[in-house]
């Protein structure tokens, strides 16, 4: 059983916040993906829940024991850090067997898990050779095999699979998702790719500027964005955005086509995933300007009423820069936002 | 214990042992030069300057220093120089071209002794080749400017190495596109050397000066061995007055001039070479 | 291979300026050599002498293999105390100054704290003073406490010259270590005494041990302060000094050789780290 509750936890750097004030519930088994620009902050909340870095303000739980003040080894975590951390004067076998060696475990056991992590990280042919002799890849799998072969109850991995070669990305990625879920382990997992976010993530928890914006499971994420920004920072190409006035209650003029929304304020944000839109009579009037075969699709970046407009669309229309197109969203995927606020509404 | 404790912890004996044997001795020679039973005076200071031998000692360690340590840093700079073009035997140059660097100042001297002395190998070599008769007494007291020379070549063929040592990790610390930048705008390799190297190795230079000019000031063990008391420097005195002399106030005195002369030139070097803020690499 | 092929396109009197410059490259890299070897070969070449060669004339300088002057030094009265009495001054300052360096080392590469920056000011100010005249108050303060004319006296004032490298230098050394490193140990199970130990130490060793052959060094070599405080303990460069104007000529070039032969060893020994110690040392 390992919940991990984090309350209201704060950071500062001198005079710098880097975390406003973090509350974030992780369900025991559950994989929890940190998802967010450069600089938001996930690496030093990673490190705060380890126990490397301590929080100017809050508190943290894990399995119902409050640990904020306690040492790193003594949380049950294992971490594989951003930049690997691959001790360099052990072997790759010595360096997975590190942790379990501190444990004090029986040399049989100890060969068993080391082979079996290293089998699953695709280093079982390495296990003889030192860090210098590793490329970053190999070295990044070897920082993974190390925390697995913890079998922590907790498992915190910070851009684990940044720096592998896109199809072992893939690879890695299955297998990982694999092991954990077989395992009692709760994961917290850090990373810039939307795609490995969305494949591997139970729920993803989307940080801003130090804050965290949303902690919702991927689809949850992509439909229904809790603000302005997980839509344009989630989906590629970017959700759609245009300033909307009222019509009427209910009633909304975006871009000279009136629209039903939510009755409300004066001033809304209208928001459309470009993969949303059909071309039909009726709908927005666009400029084309790019256009960009994508195979099965094709990307259509336009101009609407002076903004630009991406729209996803059937790769067996044919549309030139410069042809004008209505397009038409689908209506249950109209999304709305108070500009004020950038919060959906 | 409070993790907040910890580096104080760590640099206490560093710290203690520095208050308690650099900080307080140096406060001691301060108080030791100026008292007497009969409280403070300046008659060990005055005792000290109205010797005959004052004059001249503090005289002779400034040239030294004026005259060694110039040549110290033209030297290494040309030694730098080519070590860091060499591309093969990099490693054995620089062994061998640092090696002085361990070696004390009696041992330097003694090594120039071998090469000096009346029966030493200079005065073979000259009669051999016939330049002169019979061997010449370099050392003797009637030739103060031999052994001067003596004393320069000794400081200069054993100190220069550790000044070429601070000047090539320094120029190690130059990043390869300045001077790549410079040769596309067509600067010649003596302007790259005028215009990239020094001005980056400024703080290089700072230190190895400051060590070098402190160190010169400091002579001591090579100039007893090769003039013995011809020619009086700084610290030969202090060493005098304190054993031979037993006058402790008076040696204090002379640590004074020697410390004061020391400040002033690290304050001056910080002062002329010093980096504009913001100018580092 | 690219020299082959430049050769050919290369007009004459370019290639012949070229290759005379780089004659006189290598020329100069000999003429250096020599003047640092030449020195040293003739001071063992007096060592290597019977003491009537050493005081003969004129020298061919060609050792004759004579061990009599070594033989005389060596059984010269007080000459293997001297020795002795070096290498306990030396080894007691290496123990002396990365012990209580070191430590400081770690805490300035590791933690960001009030009062760091006074401590560096601390260190770097011995930089500005004039070391071995601590010899002067010292020997007062030492004859109270007992500690006059002892290996442990004079090895404090060396381990107050060998400090502020030993600091520096280990300062360097750690900093050279990710911290990340100890993380990923701490994350392992291990507290900070087992991750230094487990993770750090075996990466600085050989760091260390060179810094440790430094303060060695110092120690050896040092003179003024050596001669000031010991009297009946002298160590080997104080005897020799002290016994300057009475001693004849071989005994002092076998003493000179005794101190060379060792720093020649020590620079072996660390020339490896010679350049990053200085690089880091001088910022
Ligand atoms: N020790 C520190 N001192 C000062 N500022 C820091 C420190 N560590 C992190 N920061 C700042 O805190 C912010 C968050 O850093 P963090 O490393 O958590 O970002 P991140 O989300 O992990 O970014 P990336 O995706 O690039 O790894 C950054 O602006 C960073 O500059
Ligand atoms: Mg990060």
């Amino acid at each position: 059983m390992a919940e991990i509750v984090i309350k209201n936890v704060a950071k500062s750097f001198g005079s710098f916040q880097a975390l406003h004030s973090i509350d974030l519930t992780i369900a025991d088994q559950e994989f929890m993906v940190l998802l967010g620009a450069s600089g938001c902050g996930k690496t030093t909340l990673l490190r705060i829940i380890a126990g490397l870095e301590t929080p100017t303000q809050g508190e943290v739980w894990i399995g119902g024991r409050r640990v904020d003040k306690l040492p790193p080894r003594e949380r049950g975590i294992a971490m594989v850090f951003q930049n690997y951390a691959v001790f360099p004067h052990l072997t790759v076998f010595e360096n997975i067997a590190f942790g379990l060696r501190m444990k004090k475990l029986p040399q049989p056991e100890i060969d068993r898990r080391v082979n079996r992590t290293a089998e699953l990280m695709h280093i079982e042919q390495l296990l003889k050779r030192y860090s210098g002799q590793l490329s970053g890849g190999q070295r990044q799998r070897v920082a993974v095999a190390r925390a697995l072969a913890m079998e922590p109850d907790v498992i915190l991995m910070d851009e684990p699979l940044s720096n592998l070669d896109a199809l072992l990305r893939l690879e890695m990625r299955a297998e990982l998702k694999g092991v954990l879920a077989g395992s009692k382990t709760t994961t917290i997992y850090v990373t810039h790719d939307q795609v490995e976010a969305m494949s591997l993530a139970d729920r993803i928890s989307v940080m801003n500027g130090g804050k965290i914006v949303q902690a919702a499971s991927p689809v949850e994420v992509y439909r229904n964005p809790a603000a302005r920004f997980v839509g344009s920072f989630i989906g590629n190409p970017p959700m759609n955005f245009i300033p909307a006035t009222r019509a009427a209650n209910g009633q909304w003029q975006v871009a000279g086509v009136t629209l039903s929304g939510p009755a409300g304020p004066d001033k809304l944000d209208f928001a459309i995933r470009p993969e949303d839109l059909t071309v039909a009579p009726g709908g927005l009037k666009a400029t084309a300007r790019v256009i960009e075969p994508l195979g099965a699709h094709t990307l259509v970046t336009s101009d609407v009423d002076g903004r630009l407009f991406r729209a996803v669309l059937d790769s067996d229309i044919t549309v030139a820069p410069g042809d004008e197109l209505s397009l038409v969203p689908k209506p249950d995927r109209i999304r709305w936002f108070d500009p004020e606020t950038s919060n959906a509404v | 214990m409070s993790p907040k404790a910890l580096p104080y912890l760590l640099l206490l004996p560093a710290t203690v042992f520095l208050l308690v044997f650099f900080v307080y001795p140096f406060a001691q020679i301060a108080i030791l030069a100026f008292s007497s039973e009969s409280g403070p005076t300046l008659r060990h200071v005055q005792t000290m300057a109205s010797h005959w031998k004052f004059g001249s000692a503090l005289g002779w360690t400034v040239l030294l220093a004026a005259v060694v340590v110039p040549i110290q840093l033209a030297v290494a700079l040309s030694m730098a120089s080519i070590v860091t073009k060499l591309k093969s035997g990099r490693n054995t140059v620089l062994y061998i071209f640092s090696i002085p660097l361990g070696l004390s100042d009696l041992a330097a001297g003694i090594v120039w002794l071998a090469i000096f002395e009346q029966s030493g190998f200079l005065n073979s070599m000259l009669v051999g080749l016939g330049v002169v008769e019979r061997p010449i007494l370099f050392l003797s007291y009637q030739n103060v400017w031999v052994i001067f020379l003596a004393v320069v070549l000794a400081e200069v063929w054993r100190a220069t190495a550790i000044v070429m040592v601070i000047l090539v990790s320094g120029m190690g610390l130059i990043p390869k596109e300045y001077y790549e930048a410079a040769e596309v705008f067509g600067a010649s390799p003596w302007k790259r050397f005028l215009k990239v190297t020094l001005p980056m190795l400024r703080p290089s230079l700072q230190s190895a000066l400051i060590l070098r000019t402190l160190a010169a000031f400091e002579v001591f063990a090579v100039v007893v061995t090769l003039g013995g008391s011809t020619l009086p420097v700084l610290m030969g005195e202090t060493f005098q007055w304190q054993f031979a002399l037993q006058d402790r106030n008076v040696a204090s005195a002379y640590a004074l001039v020697i410390l004061g002369i020391s400040i002033a030139a690290t304050l001056f070097f910080l002062r002329v070479l010093r980096v504009p803020k913001g100018a580092t690499i | 291979m690219t020299a082959i092929t430049t050769e050919t396109d290369v007009p004459r009197t370019v290639e012949s300026a070229r290759s005379a410059g780089k004659f006189l490259f290598i020329a100069a890299i000999v003429l250096i050599c020599a003047w640092v070897l030449v020195p040293i070969y003739l001071l063992l070449v007096n060592t290597l002498s019977s003491p009537s060669e050493v005081s003969g004339f004129p020298k061919t300088g060609i050792p004759s293999f004579d061990f009599g002057s070594i033989q005389f030094f060596l059984s010269f009265a007080g000459v293997l105390k001297a020795l002795w009495n070096s290498l306990l001054v030396a080894v007691l300052t290496m123990i002396l100054s990365i012990g209580i360096g070191a430590p400081a080392g770690y805490a300035l590469s590791r933690f960001e704290f009030p009062g760091k920056e006074i401590f560096r000011m601390l260190v770097i100010m011995t930089r500005a003073f004039p070391l071995p005249l601590l010899a002067l108050p010292l020997a007062v303060f030492f004859i109270r406490t007992g500690l006059d004319d002892t290996a442990l006296g004079l090895a404090i004032v060396h381990t107050v010259l060998a400090i502020p490298f030993a600091v520096l230098i280990t300062f360097s050394l750690f900093s050279g270590i990710p911290i990340e490193l100890e993380e990923a140990a701490w994350t392992l199970g291990c507290n900070r005494l087992q991750a230094f130990r487990k993770v750090v130490l075996p990466l600085v060793l050989p760091g260390i041990a060179a810094s440790a052959v430094f303060a060695f060094t110092i120690s050896w070599n040092e003179v003024f302060a050596a001669a000031v405080l010991t009297i009946e303990n002298r160590t080997l460069p104080a005897f020799l000094v002290q016994s300057l104007n009475v001693s004849p000529l071989h005994l002092k070039f076998a003493g000179g050789a005794a101190m060379v032969i060792p720093a020649l060893i020590f620079i072996f020994a660390v020339r490896k780290y010679l350049f990053a110690m200085w690089g880091i040392a001088n910022r």
